[in-house]
């Protein structure tokens, strides 16, 4: 899948003299995803509406400077994942660079998968409930941040992993382990909370 | 997951889920599965969870006074 199929086309030359109608458009065709990665990302409207007028600022801004070797979706991506990240480290300065590291590292060995009941014969509206719906938006703020940027380009976006890789500045390798990991993590969370809903439907042994 | 072929399995998942892995190897996982009942659940509930998010974020949509908002912000509005 490549993502720039995705979008529409859009004339640099017209962004770049600041064509209101070219901007309009790609302001139109960019604000949906924007938002959505800021409220993933942070889990906080307000936060998600300063990545979004932060990240078209500068879009707009370094617009003259794009050189287009990475598509404009993946640069926009791109500066999206930035805005999210500044904002997500101004919010919790205490929380440093060292608490991320540690573990999760690219070349541990992966964690062997603990839960093992099978939920997927949950009903869709059990799977999405109200309730589900806040552990998933729950779980996916318990990743560190190296795992859930990768998961939201990767498999909430859609990027490929190429397109994962130049907007994280990361090699392909790198986009892949860390998106095995994230799924991993983030299948044992639900798993907790929906092998509870098995139990109690007494679909399970 | 005990067994060596759990582990071998786990390793090349992320690329079997995404269907880029090569067509021996898939077989491999396959046969596995049909007779590792641990690891069919693994595979079953890790592709259920990326689709639960994938389903979930196509729902989120941006709200009409966020978009006036961020046009005026830009002086795109009218
Ligand atoms: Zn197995």
């Amino acid at each position: 899948m490549n993502e720039s199929e995705k979008f529409p086309s859009f004339s640099l030359e017209a962004l770049r003299r600041r064509d209101r109608q070219e901007m309009s458009r790609l302001v139109e065709a960019f604000s949906g995803v924007v938002y959505r990665l800021g409220m993933k990302m942070l889990g906080d409207p307000q936060d998600a509406e300063d990545v979004l007028q932060s990240t078209f600022l500068k879009v707009f801004e370094a617009l003259p400077t794009f050189e287009g070797r990475s598509s404009l979706s993946t640069w926009i991506y791109r500066i999206a994942m930035n805005e999210a990240l500044m904002i997500l480290r101004r919010r919790r300065p205490e929380v440093g660079l060292a608490l991320e590291e540690g573990n999760d590292e690219d070349d541990e060995p992966l964690s062997k998968p603990q839960a093992l009941v099978d939920w997927c014969c949950l009903p869709e509206n059990e799977l999405l409930s109200g309730e589900a719906r806040r552990v998933l938006d729950e779980a996916i703020r318990k990743l560190p941040e190296k795992l859930r940027t990768v998961f939201i380009l990767r498999d909430i976006e859609g990027l490929s992993t190429e397109e994962t890789a130049e907007a994280l500045g990361l090699s392909e390798t790198n986009v892949k382990t860390r998106l095995l990991r994230a799924r991993l993590r983030l299948r044992e969370m639900l798993s907790e909370y929906y092998g509870e809903r098995v139990k109690e439907s007494g679909l399970y042994g | 997951m005990d067994r060596q072929d759990c582990q071998h399995l786990l390793a090349a998942l992320g690329e079997y889920i995404d269907g880029t892995l090569d067509e021996e190897l898939c077989r491999e996982i396959e046969k596995h599965m049909a007779e590792c009942e641990n690891c069919r659940v693994v595979v079953d509930t890790l592709r259920k969870t990326i689709y639960l998010y994938r389903v979930e974020a196509q729902e989120e949509s941006l709200p009409q006074e966020v978009r006036h908002r961020l046009l005026a912000r830009l002086e795109l509005e009218g």
